[in-house]
């Protein structure tokens, strides 16, 4: 009944609008006006409204900003983060001016150049000098950005030198959950392989290396201990999965069939950022972010960063991967 | 040349060669405009139905079983799968069926012959061609949308191992082999579309037509139809191999997988090598869908500002080096993929550097503005609204360009805000000015302006409400297409701000009924149009409202200057035809 009175709504609305089209039409013959012809006065409400849309669109921007910008990403809680919060602000300073400046010579424009048939529009058709300048300006702007942005890039990418003191963790995703493994205390990760993923050995690990026998997997949750250099190396063993921790401003992608790596030091523990974002419930994420089939949505793993002391005794109450054979 | 006329115009046509295997170039066009309209309001229409669910997660809607049956929303709810299938073929659809054949069909095949003085295009059956490939292509998508285990559900980007499986995800059946059949008839149509355009500009002009007289529009569509030849076959290639080791278990890009408990044995390929093949056409073809909007917009905005383009030669030097340029950026689509870090570096030098072309087109459109007389038709607001969706799209591209910025913004919401705006906006915004514009040419007949005006600031109001939240959405870390936000806490404080973003696709869907109204109403009973009803100067306004074959009844005109002499100092009138010859004083201003 619903969708029959919905249905005939439209109908009704549809055939309100063709009628009131058919009439405008009619009253336009009648009164000798031109259909392609845009009267003085329409022109004349359309560039006010150029003049009130452009400020509106600043307002909502703004209106957006003040109600849900306390929502963003709290500061970057792991050291690379820094630079890229920087890198973020200085793009930002670029943008908004050149957004705000080119919007309004838009609207300014149209409100004040608006048709006239007793003018004439000037006939300026190119200027060499100006060209020149907007082409020169931003390819400096560019190139300023370009070389901080490649500084940051290869900064953030570089891999933690041998001779440092480093946690090794790989990431491992599939349909649809994380499972995380820990070197252990010779920091080196047992071989694995796909073929041998199989009942409680869900990541493969092989054990005939003795490089696995002390590695510790676990799930639902992950440590890491603060001010330490931690190397992410991820795996999946299905579909494409990507590791996101927008708080440690890192993600990589899990690619079945090969290894990719990330590392990031974290700066400070969850109870630490619990009170920056004046948050009890605050907790670090790691999500997938590549479109992996129906539950994407929800495969998440929660992240603890706590002091090293606390990260060791948590690390050592959890299983061996022989012993929980 | 008017004998060749005569024969065309006395052979008599069927309803068949007329309206169906048309081979003219005018026909043809309103074939691609109302089948990708039509594709374009099927695409919009999933958008507001998966947005029911972003807005509203969990909620019951009525509607979403009515219209998609109780396999895909059983009880009103939309099931995790079947939204993952409506965003894919949603994006499937507005890039691919409206945005590149929609548009450079329509536009490209109205507007090549008509403003370059050609009697048609250079093949007229390789453009028949060109259409039904077309038409197949849509068919067999829309066909994939009923079967079993549902349409293809991957993401538009079909990466696999997901749209190889069937396992990982039901639509990876035979749903993902009818959207890669689609797509292979689809690159066909293309091509054949492409090769067309190029021959054609580069062989039918008319006496006098030196390429720095042919309107920007035509240059868009030639450096489009270039870059579409040199990239489409890329994705072609992508995809047969798919199709290989989905069918014939070859393992180009799998390896290593264990899905739902087996091991299989693909061994040795990788997903990355598909990731490269399809943004070497992924990224080129960002700019197939907005140079063609672009070239439009020139057009339309010089008419309607009665203002030559502000730096003619800029513009197409501008187009070239985007275009150019757009073929060397696709791994900036892949900074997260454990690629060389130096490589990474490389795609954010080249990709940053797409900011000076674009930034120049601002410009200068800004400065063709400047000190104009504007007339505001419904055409010329959607396209100073293509000015202000591209440098509001345009401008978030230097974050997601960066590489090192891109790690934490990379797919989130932010990458949807951004790309719908620069990309999707602008295009659409392109494809109504030109509809608009156009209308006259294409139906003999006139739109309704104030209906136009109505469509426009709905649209742009609604759509920017749609768009711009996500940014604040995706600087939060949200992801793209998950089909609930519920599963995180943190994710919590955007409730109210994705139902606000829902209420406005859903106003936004309301705003082109607007459209439809208008341009159906106009076809069938709009006022008669007059032969150049914008006082434009090019060849298009000067032949016959009723379309005849052949375009002109007698002989082709001559050309003898650039079409932007509007309001040219010492003339009588506001604009002068491209058909008038130059006077003994002034100089030609194209070169």
């Amino acid at each position: 009944m619903i969708t029959f009175l919905i249905f005939l709504a439209i109908l009704l609305a549809v055939t309100a609008i063709v009628q009131m089209l058919s009439i405008y039409d009619l009253t336009s013959v009648i009164k000798g006006r031109k259909a392609f012809e845009v009267t003085e006065k329409e022109n004349k409400t359309q560039a006010f409204l150029w003049l009130i849309f452009v400020p509106s669109y600043f307002i909502f921007i703004l209106w957006q900003y003040l109600v849900w910008g306390k929502y963003m990403l709290p500061e970057s809680a792991s050291v690379h983060g820094e630079k890229i919060d920087g890198l973020f602000a200085t793009t930002w300073s670029i943008i908004i001016p050149v957004f705000i400046i080119t919007h309004s010579l838009l609207a300014y424009f149209c409100f004040k150049y608006v048709y006239n048939k007793d003018r004439k529009a000037s006939f300026f058709a190119h200027n060499n000098k100006l060209e020149l300048a907007w082409t020169v300006i931003p390819s400096l702007t560019l190139a300023t950005l370009i070389l901080y942005g490649l500084k940051t890039w290869n900064s953030v990418m570089s891999p933690i030198p041998d001779e440092a003191d480093k946690v090794t963790i790989e990431l491992f995703a599939r349909q649809f959950d994380w499972t995380a493994r820990y070197a252990g205390e010779d920091e080196k990760l047992g071989r694995s392989h796909f073929r041998l993923i199989k009942g409680f050995n869900a990541l493969g690990v092989d054990s005939s290396d003795a490089n696995a026998h002390d590695d510790i997997l676990v799930k639902g949750e992950f440590h890491l201990p603060v001010n330490k250099p931690v190397e992410f190396v991820f795996r999946s063993q299905d579909v494409i999965h990507s590791a996101y921790m927008p708080h440690f401003r890192a993600q990589m992608n899990c690619v079945p069939g090969m290894a990719t790596l990330f590392n990031f030091i974290p700066r400070y523990t969850t109870a630490e950022m619990k009170q920056k974002t004046n948050n009890e419930n605050f907790d670090y994420i790691l999500l997938c972010n590549k479109i992996c089939g129906a539950a994407h949505y929800n495969m998440q793993m929660k992240i603890i960063v706590e002091s090293e002391e606390d990260y060791n005794k948590w690390l050592s109450s959890q299983k061996r991967f022989l012993a929980s054979n | 040349m008017s004998t060749t006329h005569e024969e065309h115009s006395h052979h008599e046509q069927s309803f068949i060669t007329k309206y169906v295997f048309s081979q003219d170039h005018k026909m043809i066009a309103k074939q691609f405009l109302i089948t990708g309209f039509l594709m374009g309001f099927i695409g919009m229409m999933m958008s507001v139905l998966f947005r029911l669910q972003l807005g509203w997660p969990g909620e019951s809607f009525p509607i979403l079983t009515f219209l998609l049956g109780e396999n895909w929303a059983p009880d009103g709810v939309l099931t995790p799968d079947k939204y993952l299938a409506l965003v894919t073929i949603h994006g499937t659809i507005m890039v691919f069926f409206l945005l590149t054949a929609g548009l450079s069909g329509t536009f490209s095949n109205l507007l090549i012959p008509l403003q370059l003085g050609a009697r048609d295009m250079a093949s007229g059956f390789l453009n028949m061609l060109s259409y039904w490939f077309f038409f197949l292509s849509s068919i067999i998508m829309l066909i994939s949308l009923g079967v079993e285990g549902g349409p293809a559900s991957a993401g538009w980007t079909i990466y696999p191992p997901l749209s190889a499986l069937p396992q990982a995800i039901p639509g990876s059946g035979l749903g993902m082999t009818l959207w890669l059949v689609s797509m292979a008839i689809f690159i066909v149509s293309s091509l054949l579309g492409s090769l067309n355009y190029i021959v054609t500009i580069l062989n039918l002009r008319t006496k006098g037509m030196k390429m720095t007289r042919m309107p920007l529009t035509i240059w868009a569509f030639l450096i489009t139809a270039i870059l579409g030849v040199l990239t489409f076959p890329v994705l072609l290639s992508a995809a047969l191999l798919l199709i290989f080791d989905r069918s014939f278990e070859t393992s180009f890009y799998l390896s290593d997988i264990v899905v739902a408990g087996t091991a299989l044995d693909f061994n040795g390929g990788s997903p990355i090598l598909f990731e490269h093949l399809f943004w070497f056409l992924g990224h080129p073809e960002v700019y197939i869908v907005l140079l063609p909007s672009l070239g439009l917009t020139s057009e339309i905005i010089s008419v309607n500002a009665r203002k030559p383009i502000f730096g003619y030669r800029a513009m197409i030097g501008s187009m070239l080096t985007i275009a150019f340029i757009s073929i060397i950026v696709w791994g900036h689509h892949m900074f997260v993929t454990g690629m060389n870090p130096f490589l990474g570096a490389v795609f954010t030098f080249t990709t940053l550097l797409v900011a000076i072309p674009s930034a120049v087109k601002v410009f200068n459109y800004l400065t063709t503005l400047w000190k104009g007389n504007i007339r505001f038709t419904p055409a010329m607001l959607f396209a100073v609204g293509l000015i202000s969706t591209f440098i509001s799209g345009g401008l978030t591209g230097l974050i997601l360009g960066d590489s090192a910025l891109d790690i934490n913004v990379h797919d989130t919401y932010f990458v949807v805000g951004h790309f719908h705006i620069v990309m999707g906006l602008s295009a659409v915004f392109g494809m109504y000015a030109g509809a608009y514009h156009w209308f006259p040419k294409l139906f003999g007949r006139m739109m309704n302006h104030n209906l136009g005006k109505a469509h426009f600031w709905l649209t742009i109001t609604s759509v920017y409400g749609v768009f711009l939240p996500m940014h604040f959405i995706g600087l939060a870390g949200v992801p793209r297409r998950y089909y609930s936000n519920s599963a995180f806490p943190l994710f919590d404080s955007f409730i109210d701000l994705n139902e606000i973003v829902s209420a406005f696709a859903i106003l936004a869907a309301f705003a082109q009924v607007l459209f439809f109204i208008n341009f159906v109403y106009s076809a069938l009973r709009g006022p008669k149009a007059t032969q150049n009803p914008w006082d434009s100067n090019t060849l298009e306004w000067t032949t016959p409202v009723e379309h005849i074959h052949g375009n002109w009844p007698g002989e082709i005109p001559a050309v003898h200057r650039w079409p932007y002499d509007y309001s040219k100092p010492g003339a009588a009138s506001d604009f002068i035809p491209q058909t008038v010859p130059l006077s003994e004083y002034e100089k030609d201003e194209g070169h």
